[in-house]
């Protein structure tokens, strides 16, 4: 589905992915974890397009689609829940559903409401005047529509109270059930150590770890040395 | 009485020119950041591209679009050409457009010289209204209509259908805007070619009461700034209460104190932007 091969990412001058692998199979849900600062944004952003990396590539369904313009990314069937929501705050819930909507897929802008049932009370409001758990709901309605074949999130529970952890955490089960490949990044270890097949630890822009949830969580050198816990 | 009748109504219309001119302007600039030095240029190519049209084929209306129909390809052009590898650079941006400026002033000068022309408006648009004791003239209220028209169909556009929509997402965020799908290039494409089409419309307009001249187009793109300015970058809504405001304040102005034009309409410029620094209908 995804395989990324030995991307290197810059901002300006500064030396941010010092060479990062990866692949995700159909399916599969593959986490990535590490501290603040460490590049796992870039990743993200390196992946759809908003940083091309200097450096190596990046296939998407068998196509080579580094340095592509991220709308035609998405278009392949790329979805993006961008870090800090980022939902278009002056347009509508039903309008930041519409833009995205690409037709054709399981997703629908109805479809999705069924999910998010706070969406649909909410339809006609400005995106901008929603919680910040009703926004992070919208931004992974939003990725949704767009009917992606591989979804990417990045910290999709930061910033939220528990309980709304918790529904963040069922709806990833359930699109994972559903078959949908994710890419997870996630800050929230026990969440990310049930959720994903296989996690990576990044520190420093590489990888340093790399292993299924079982491996992580009984090694506690790693926890404690790139983890900080 | 009559004095104050008749200056509210050429503010009011001279207004509506600049809503013409303002609106793609406005539009431009909120969704791709680009200072566009070029507009001017498309107001005064338009009208002198109408002048040669209306020569050959003797028909108003085939001038009015075939002006706006050339210079929203030249907008392409420019698009396409020069402005779309600039993304993000906005001093390259406006350089290269002020470079652009001076090369269509030029041309214009070589093909059109030196002398004023003014665009002769069909018979049923000119001649008074009579109301009263007023008199009105027929093309000054045909340019409030065309305006006001203009306005409704934008409006229309920007707030009520997906493309608006996608418009609008691309002010908020255009790296999301991609994020999510849209071709925001595309997109942009289509609104600098309809804001040059818009400012070609305005001088085309503008060819039948203030005439056809060299440096007419710097001319105008002050005003357009103004109203840009004053009404808040990037809004459709500020660029017709700004166009209002500073046709408004530049006729009053220029009937009132003479002498003192330029002040009567930078000096509230200068007043608002103080208070309100993003425009009275700006977003930060």
């Amino acid at each position: 589905m995804l395989e990324v091969e030995d991307i290197h990412t810059y901002y300006g001058e500064s030396y941010v992915l010092q060479g990062i692998s990866l692949r995700i199979d159909p399916g599969q849900v593959i986490g990535i974890v590490g501290r603040n600062g460490m590049g796992k944004t870039t990743l993200i952003r390196s992946i759809v397009g908003f940083t091309p990396p200097r450096r190596g590539h990046v296939r998407f369904k068998e196509r080579d689609v580094t340095g592509w313009a991220s709308n035609r990314v998405v278009a392949l069937g790329l979805g993006l829940v961008p870090q800090g929501r980022r939902v278009f705050r002056s347009l509508s819930v039903r309008e930041n559903l519409l833009v995205a909507l690409r037709p054709g897929g399981r997703w629908t802008a109805d479809g999705v409401m069924e999910i998010f049932p706070r969406l649909r009370e909410r339809a006609e409001s400005r995106a901008g005047n929603l919680s910040g758990g009703e926004q992070q709901m919208l931004a992974i309605a939003r990725a949704l529509v767009t009917n992606p074949d591989l979804l990417l999130m990045d910290e999709p529970t930061e910033g939220l109270a528990p309980l709304l952890v918790r529904e963040v955490g069922h709806v990833i089960e359930r699109l994972k059930a559903d078959g949908l490949s994710i890419l997870l990044v996630e800050q929230n270890l026990p969440l990310a150590l049930r959720l994903a097949d296989h996690l990576h630890v990044l520190s420093r822009g590489r990888i340093v770890h790399s292993g299924p949830p079982d491996s992580l969580a009984h090694d506690s050198e790693v926890r404690s040395r790139y983890l900080g816990l | 009485m009559e004095f104050w009748v008749t200056q509210l109504f050429n503010g009011v219309s001279y207004g509506a020119l600049l809503f013409l001119l303002a609106g793609g302007l406005s539009l431009i600039f909120g969704m791709m950041r680009i200072v566009n030095m070029t507009h001017g240029s498309h107001y005064l190519l338009g009208a002198y591209l109408a002048l040669t049209f209306l020569t050959r084929t003797g028909s108003y209306v085939l001038a009015l679009l075939g002006g706006a129909l050339a210079i929203a390809v030249l907008g392409v052009i420019e698009w396409d050409r020069f402005l779309q590898g600039l993304r993000g650079q906005e001093l390259a941006q406006v350089l290269t457009t002020m470079g652009l400026a001076l090369i269509f002033q030029d041309l214009a000068l070589v093909t059109w010289g030196g002398d004023p022309y003014n665009l002769k408006i069909p018979a049923v648009l000119s001649g008074k209204y009579h109301l009263g004791t007023f008199f009105f003239p027929v093309y000054r209220v045909f340019i409030i209509v065309v305006a006001l028209g203009v306005a409704v169909v934008l409006w229309l556009v920007v707030e009520r259908t997906r493309v608006g929509a996608m418009m609008r997402a691309t002010v908020d965020d255009a790296e999301m805007a991609r994020g999510v799908g849209i071709n925001v290039s595309g997109i942009s494409l289509g609104v600098f070619a309809l804001g040059a089409a818009l400012a070609a419309v305005a001088g085309v307009v503008a060819g039948g009461f203030l005439g056809i001249y060299p440096g007419a187009d710097f001319e105008i793109l002050s005003y357009a700034f103004v109203v840009v300015i004053v009404g808040g970058l990037g809004s459709l809504r500020g660029a017709l209460i700004g166009s209002l405001l500073v046709g408004l304040l530049d006729n009053f102005g220029k009937a009132l104190f003479p002498e003192l034009s330029y002040f009567t309409l930078f000096a509230p410029m200068a007043a608002i932007l103080a208070v309100r620094p993003t425009g009275l209908f700006g977003r930060a």
